[in-house]
């Protein structure tokens, strides 16, 4: 088990050695690129809106409920709404959930390849296939995550306006709240987090894809693995970053 | 030509190839049979680089393959063009995009250059007007001759194919055959073909090497394999009634 997994993690290293090396071809990788802006991007902005603002009224509505007491001031509810959302649920909440889809589709996507041998065609071609494959989906994950967390940020704070209209918080108390001493860093360490993210899940992903080995069901084995792994490694660089960053 | 010569390839204590020499001769259709597991497609994989040799040289007119870095690798697999089992197309490219891939890849043509040799390819593959259709809207036989088409377009000196019949009816295994020879004469290739189909055997093996239990058994050319006397060469070829009957006949 020790073995198999240092294997996995010098597997890992080998791979992206092979990744980041120069395209071939720049006008392909541009193209290749915008391509996957489009799958691991795009299509993602659905779920993150749908997410996004469900946990941004229920996080008010939990904060209205917690923080029921005529001592404390109602602006508070939007302070806290703010700050839960640029700190933990929006980057940390929406990778995991990225994780998910995204994840198994690169591992299923590029495990499909390879069990029906168009990895092996790419090699043969004399085309450097990890580079070819996995460059631009690193890349448009770092570029394109960012964008989805400030959307998810900025629909949480939406949803959460409208729970908090639903428990009676007046919009100017929870607008003032939002605004309340307001730390910018607090963005920039989100999207920093956000960007490592990115490249752990499609990385590992793309590994547990890259490897796959047999048939079919293999490749649904590496599917789940690859979720499995980058959320794991998501929540232990989560607490890395949290602590080297914030503390 | 591709020579092979001592080649030697273990996998754990499985001794998968022991000593193979041979020359795939240039115009020629070589034929690699054997029975499943005799080593064939392992040697296959040796001569593009998909496995590492444990001892012995794969040269390429005059080129060591096996001591190549990969950069000088990727240029020789530049001038290979691979037929997979299973086609190997790209299934999210068209027709016209898995043929003009390795054109756009690795050539400066415009467009219209890269246009007019796809359309020349899948003419060569009798595949015309076929350019928009996916790989999944393909039979097995277009499959097999669209992915010809894109080992061709590349104008490969030389052609390897990993079980080309495979999963094809008699009928269009013969075309797909036939193909295989006339371009082999036509673009002046190396063509290497891994198969253990008999019918292709005797419809193209022009040079034969027969992998048993990982060393070259027996080689020679379709009319010497009809009339051999090595018994496990026989065992394997006339294995069918109807072969054992025109053996006997």
């Amino acid at each position: 088990m020790m073995i198999k997994g240092l294997k996995n993690i010098g597997n890992y290293f080998i791979m992206m050695k092979k990744v980041m090396s120069r395209p071939e071809k720049y006008s392909v990788f541009l193209k290749q690129l915008k391509l996957e802006i489009g799958k691991i991007g795009l299509d993602s902005i659905g779920i993150v809106i749908i997410i996004s603002f469900f946990i941004g009224a229920v996080v008010t509505i939990q904060q209205s409920i917690n923080l029921e007491n005529p001592l404390l001031p109602k602006y508070l509810i939007g302070l806290v709404s703010r700050d839960a959302l640029i700190l933990e649920f929006a980057p940390t909440m929406i990778g995991l959930i990225l994780a998910g889809k995204i994840g198994s589709s690169i591992a299923s996507e590029i495990g499909m390849m390879k069990v029906t041998e168009q990895i092996d065609a790419l090699e043969i071609m004399g085309i450097n296939s990890a580079s070819f494959l996995i460059l631009p989906k690193i890349i448009a994950a770092m570029f394109f995550f960012p964008i989805l967390i400030i959307l998810s940020i900025t629909i949480g704070i939406i949803g959460g306006w409208l729970g908090g209209l639903s428990m009676d918080i007046p919009t100017a108390d929870f607008v003032y709240g939002l605004q309340y001493q307001f730390i910018p860093f607090y963005v920039t360490y989100s999207l920093i987090k956000t960007v490592v993210f990115a490249f752990l899940i499609t990385s590992i992903s793309a590994f547990y894809g890259y490897t796959t080995k047999g048939g079919a069901i293999n490749v649904g084995k590496s599917s789940t693995l690859a979720v499995v792994y980058s959320s794991i490694l998501l929540l232990i660089f989560n607490f890395i970053l949290t602590d080297l960053i914030l503390s | 030509m591709i020579k092979v010569e001592n080649i030697r390839k273990e996998f754990g204590d499985n001794l998968v190839l022991n000593d193979v020499s041979f020359s795939f001769e240039k115009r020629k259709t070589n034929l690699i049979i054997g029975e499943s597991g005799s080593g064939k497609t392992t040697l296959l994989k040796l001569l593009i680089g998909l496995h590492t040799l444990d001892s012995g040289n794969i040269i390429y007119d005059g080129r060591v393959f096996n001591e190549m870095k990969l950069k000088q690798k990727r240029l020789i697999r530049q001038e290979i063009g691979m037929l997979f089992q299973g086609g190997a197309l790209f299934d999210y490219m068209s027709v016209e995009e898995n043929i003009m891939f390795p054109l756009t890849m690795f050539t400066e043509q415009s467009e219209e250059e890269k246009l007019d040799r796809v359309n020349f390819c899948l003419q060569r593959v009798n595949l015309e007007n076929t350019n928009t259709l996916l790989p999944s809207e393909l039979s097995g036989g277009m499959l097999k001759r669209v992915a010809i088409a894109r080992a061709i377009s590349m104008n490969p000196k030389y052609l390897l194919c990993d079980e080309p019949n495979s999963g094809l009816d008699p009928k269009t295994a013969i075309v797909i055959d036939n193909l295989i020879q006339e371009i082999t004469e036509e673009f002046d290739m190396t063509t290497i073909v891994n198969t253990h189909d008999m019918n292709s055997v005797m419809q193209i093996g022009e040079n034969i090497v027969f992998i048993h239990k990982g060393v070259i058994w027996w080689e020679g050319n379709k009319e010497e394999l009809i009339h051999t006397n090595n018994k496990e060469l026989n065992d394997f070829v006339f294995a069918s009634e109807l072969f054992k009957r025109l053996k006997n006949k």
